[in-house]
This record gives C-alpha cells, structure tokens and sequence, in this order.
C-alpha cells in the first residue's frame, strides 16, 4: 500500500480518536438542551471546574488557600494527604451535584420563562463565575491528572496494523479509554432514558414543559438531575482530557471544539453527538493533513466550523436534529 | 414636574416626528452633547481618556452595530470579534498602502469592507436560524483570526506579525500614533459615535428598521406582509457590520496603536460586545450606550478597589474581577433581563407622573 493512504488511514484513525473526546462534551450540552431548551456555554468550563476539584480532592489541597494566604499572610497549602483516584471521583461527583443543585437554586429558579438568548448570556455569567471560582479555589497553575488511566502508544494496535500493512499506527491508548468510556455513558444513558422512571420524566420534560408539570413532574428536580447528568459527564470529559494535556485554563475551551458538533449531529440528539464529533475529528484531521500544507497549517481552529456551516446550509437543523416545523 | 408632553402641542408633521418628543428630553441631550464635545476634551486626562473614555466611545459604537442585528433583527451573532478585525486590518491597509489618505476616509472605508464581508457571512442566516445561526456566526469569528494571522499580506509581512498605526494627522493635530494627545483621541472617536449614533436611531424608527423589526418577532409572519427576508437581514448584517467594522478600526488605530488579532479580536471580544448588548438592552440605543460604559467601567473600578485598595495580588484580584462580573451578568439578567435600557424606561414613566401618584 502507498505511504500517504496509510498515513492517511492513520490520520483519520486519530481523528475518529478525538472526534470521540470532542463528543464526550457535546453529550452534556445535548442533554441540557433538551431537557430545559437552555444552551448550556457553561459545560466546558464545567469540565474543567471538575478536572481541578478532583485534582485538588486528590492531593489534599487546601480551598481557597490562595485567598487565605493573601488575606491573613498564613502559608496553608495542603491538608497533607493523597486520596485514592476512585474516592476522590466519587468526592468530585458529589462536588458536581451540589454545584447543579446550586445553579437550579440561584440562577435557573429565576429564570423560567425567559427568552432562551438570556439563558444563553446567564450560562456565559456562570461560565465567567465558575472559571474565576475554580481558580480561586484550587489556583491557577497547571496540574497533572492521574488517575491511572493508561497512556502512551498502544503496541498491540502497532503490533497488528505493522503485521497487516508493514507500517505501525501510533494510536494513544488514553484515546481507546476513551472510546470505551464515551461508549459506555452513551449505552448507559439510553438505557436510563428509555427504562427508567426518571428518564421518562426526563424525556416527558424535554418534550413538552407544561404538559410534563400538569401530570405531577416535578420540573425543578428534573433540572437538578438534568445538570447533575451533566456535570457527571463534564467530569467525564474533565478526566479524559486532563490526563490528556493536563488541567489548565484552556480545557475550558473544549466547549468551543463542541459547538460544530452539536451543530452538525443537531442539538437535541445524542447519537448525533457522536456521530457529529466522529465526521468534525475525522474531518478535520484529515483537512490539516491534506490542505494544511499548502494553506499554513493551524486549520483546525476554524474547519469544524466552515464544515458544519456548509452542512447546515443544506439541512438546517443538523444530522440527527428534531425537523423545526414553523407556524405562524 | 418639567417631565411632560403637556403644553408642547403639535403643530407640523416635523414637530410631531422628533426624536425626543419631551422638552426635558431634548434640553438632557443638548446637555450630554456640550458635555462630550465642549469640557470634556478640555479637562480630561490620559489616564481618564485611554482607561476609560476612548474604549467606552469605540464600544459603544460596536455595541450599536451589534444592538442592530441582534436587538433589532433579533440574528444572534459571535462574530464581533473577526469583524472588528477586519475593520482594523482593512484600515491598516489603507493607511499604509495610501499614506495620503486622510484619516477619516481610512476609517469610513474600512467600514465599508467590514460590511461587505459582514454581507458574506450573513448569507447563511437565510436558512439557518437561532442558535445554530449564532454558533455558524463563530465560523467567521475563527476563520477570519485565522486568516489575519497565517496570510502575511494582511500585515505587510512585519516580522512580529503584528500592525502598528503609523501616524496620521487630521487638521494639523496627531491622531494616530503614538505622539497623539489625549484629547484628539477622545475628540475623533466622539465624532464618529455622534454620526452614527444619530444615524442608527434614525435609520431604527424609519422604513428600515420597522423591516428588521418585523423579521425579528417573526420571519415569516413578516414574510406574509411583504418584507423581504433577503434584503431586509442582509441589510442588517451590512449596516451592523459596517459599524462594527469602523469600531475595530478605530479600536486598532487609534485605541491600541498596534494590535495582534488573536489577542485584540479574539472570541473574548465577541462575547464582551454581546455582554454590552444584553446588559443595556436588546432593541435600543441608548441601552447600546448604557451597556458599553458598564462593562468599560466595571473592571476598572474593581481593580482600584482590589489591587488598590485592599492590595492583593494582580492574579488573585484577576480572578476575583472575573467571578464577580460573571455573577453580576447573572443577578442582573435576574433582576431586569431588558437590561439598563428598560430601567431608564421604567424610570421615565415614574418622572412622568411625579410628583402625584397617579
């Protein structure tokens, strides 16, 4: 076989690898909107707000220490303890349901029935707020994630395409983690909205608000669930990408590598965020290897977005979205 | 008591088209303009001038460019950000590539470019809507950062990949570049914001801006009644970005002086406008300007109060600024999601009526 299919194969194969990553944060803006109709900006920040609460959980760190030390001259940092990956994941979830709790308590009790721009610009202010707290709480730096997920080339995957093709693929095996785990949450979620009782709550509430209140759903909790739903995959996505390139600022800006997804799958369909994240990581994996030469490079940043552009220009509510029927 | 319609009767079709139908109304403008052109130039100084009041004049300049798509042709947009940069490249431009041409016609011109681009992305608001229309809209934010920054052209091949405003006068007096006082900074970005201002208000109560209006509250329904939703939103894209573009050249030429895109229009950008917007109120102008001096003089006055008053450190205070404006976009969408604009109306009806309860 040529080089440049196999290095192509490789690329599109990584591509599909991140494509996944991708999905795993556009699941929680799918989720969100369709159970409140809120586009939820906040959900990279989200994931980056859990990467550090569990990074800080794990080693012990000290809240609010920075704000301490500035104000009181002390020199506190660290309780002094390491808690174990699983503890201080469960510790983390916990964090994220108080934090749903919260945001249906403070922000969204207050704002039902207002224009969806104003709920769009009040999760921008949250997602404002929750960088800010997140660094005030746990600090600014950049941290190392582990919690023992394994990285590296994958040498079965190399072993077997250089058996196959004479030419072995570098594949990250963090990247095939997280296939499984997008694979996982995707089949779990499905189940848990198809079978059980609150699912179908959830799907009566994404369906119609008023008809799900007049037969006794209660819409609030339905919100908390729902954001709690969502912070667990932002601490999915926070886990995936943190071990990934660490935890930093910039993991917040994920979300802006979700919105051509969401666009692409629609934004009220879960399969369509996988299968919009798998076309956009392939995509522009693929765009970058081919025309990335000869145009500069860097095309990643902008080529999810022209795709999906294009794509809507031919069917305006995405891949898998609800067909928008308007009425006057 | 003076706040009234009574006794100011009527008598010409001109009369009874003005824009500040109440006396009061018009004496307060006459006041605002004297203010801004007449002792403001002469007593401010560079700290007030670069801290607060050119950014303010500029924001509000693309803050009214934005109120116009978004408030009065209701199409969400985040790509503030990439037009202003074209609006600052393309005046970058033609500053240097017509060094003769005087400052004013760079900048109008540069608007002019901006709309036309502005008229190219806003094609696909023709089939796509909502949020799907405000997510496309990033697709130019990234693209055009994207372009300014990997095509050479755009910056004259400079090395740092930077431009940088070469000096340009207008009547003798500098007003780009670094020697430029504080006042001819202020003076021309304050003239511009006058015409436009005006112009946007006019153009709002007009033909036109009824056409924006009536696609904002429903499309079709307008569609039904005879407006075209073709001329009526590319217009809207056109006339938005053609101010949005001259609010990013003056940001580059006469703000910062030297600018790199990813940094001076980045998405943040974007974003910051559409904070003014939605904070001043959708579907007004002075809720444009309204906006534009809350969100210039917020972080302003939390630094003084952080960092100067209570002396913590930068990064800390940094972040603090950065939860606090987060929850005061919050409370304040709670509180009045029509934004200042809406407070200033409610605030009118009570002087209406004072100093009787009814």
């Amino acid at each position: 076989m040529p080089d440049q299919l196999l290095y192509a194969m490789e690329v599109s194969l990584n591509g599909l690898m991140a494509g996944i990553m991708y999905a795993l944060v556009a699941l929680g803006f799918v989720l969100i909107f369709k159970a409140s109709g809120i586009f939820n900006y906040a959900q990279g920040v989200l994931a980056l707000f859990a990467a550090l609460t569990l990074v800080g959980l794990q080693q012990g760190q000290i809240p609010f220490s920075h704000v301490i030390n500035a104000i009181f001259g002390t020199e506190l940092h660290s309780f002094g303890w390491t808690l174990p990956a699983i503890v201080a994941i469960a510790l983390t979830a916990l964090v994220m349901v108080g934090l749903a709790w919260l945001i249906e308590r403070l922000v969204l009790k207050h704002l039902v029935n207002q224009e969806p721009i104003i709920l769009f610009m009040a999760t921008i202010g949250l997602a404002y707020f929750l960088e800010g707290l997140g660094d005030v709480m746990w600090g600014a730096d950049i941290k190392k994630l582990d919690v023992g997920l394994p990285q590296g080339i994958s040498e079965t995957i190399d072993a077997l395409t250089f058996n196959a093709f004479g030419y072995g693929f570098f594949i990250d095996r963090l990247d095939i983690v997280a296939a499984v785990v997008a694979a996982l949450l995707v089949a779990s979620l499905t189940l848990f909205s198809q079978y059980t009782k609150y699912g179908r709550a959830l799907r009566a509430v994404a369906d119609d608000h008023q008809a799900a209140l007049s037969v006794g759903i209660s819409l609030r909790f339905i919100w908390v669930l729902v954001w709690s739903i969502a912070g667990f995959v932002a601490l999915v996505a926070g886990i995936m990408w943190g071990s990934k390139s660490g935890v930093q600022f910039s993991l917040s800006l994920i979300a802006l590598k979700a919105l051509p997804v969401l666009m692409l799958g629609g934004f009220t369909s879960i399969p369509g965020a996988i299968v919009g994240g798998l076309i956009i990581g392939m995509g522009e994996k693929l765009f970058e290897f081919f025309a990335g030469p000869l145009i500069g490079g860097a095309t990643e940043n902008w080529f999810a977005y022209v795709l999906a552009l294009l794509f809507l220009v031919f069917r305006p509510q995405g891949l898998f979205g609800e067909r928008i029927i308007e009425r006057v | 008591m003076f706040y009234r319609e009574a006794g100011d009767f009527k008598t010409s079709y001109v009369d009874d088209s003005q824009t500040f139908p109440i006396r009061f109304d018009r004496m307060r403008y006459y006041a605002v303009l004297v203010l801004g052109f007449g002792i403001l130039p002469f007593v401010m100084n560079d700290y007030w001038a670069n801290a607060v009041f050119v950014p303010f004049l500029i924001y509000a300049i693309a803050a009214i460019g934005l109120n116009i798509l978004t408030g009065y042709c209701g199409q969400v947009s985040l790509g503030t950000g990439g037009f202003m940069a074209v609006g600052a490249y393309a005046c970058y431009k033609l500053m240097t590539a017509f060094p003769w041409m005087p400052m004013p016609v760079n900048v109008l011109l540069a608007g002019l470019v901006t709309a036309g681009v502005g008229v190219l992305f806003g094609l696909p608001s023709l089939r796509i809507k909502g949020f799907y229309l405000a997510v496309a809209t990033l697709a130019a934010q990234f693209f055009l950062v994207w372009l300014f920054n990997k095509v050479p052209w755009f910056y004259n091949y400079s090395a740092s990949g930077q431009i940088t405003a070469p000096e340009r006068t207008l009547l003798g007096v500098a007003v780009t570049g670094a020697s430029t006082p504080a006042w001819a900074k202020y003076l021309f970005c304050a003239v511009f914001l006058f015409v436009l201002a005006w112009l946007a208000r006019n153009l709002t109560r007009g033909t036109v801006g009824r056409k924006w209006m009536a696609i904002r509250d429903m499309d079709i329904a307008a569609e039904i009644i005879g407006v075209n939703p073709l001329t009526t939103k590319l217009s809207a894209f056109a006339v938005s970005s053609f101010y949005i573009g001259i609010a990013g050249a003056l940001f580059f030429a006469v703000y910062l002086g030297a600018a790199e895109v990813g940094e001076a229009f980045g998405i943040q950008k974007s974003f910051l406008i559409l904070f003014m917007v939605i904070i001043g109120g959708l579907g007004s102008i002075f809720g444009s300007f309204a906006g534009a001096a809350f969100l210039v003089l917020l972080p302003v006055l939390l630094k003084n109060l952080l960092v100067g008053g209570l002396g913590w450190p930068t990064d800390l205070a940094a972040h603090i600024e950065l939860m606090i404006v987060g929850a005061l976009i919050i409370v304040f969408l709670i509180l009045e999601p029509h934004g200042l604009a809406q407070l200033w109306r409610v605030a009118k009806e009570k002087l209406r009526l004072w100093p009787f309860p009814h």
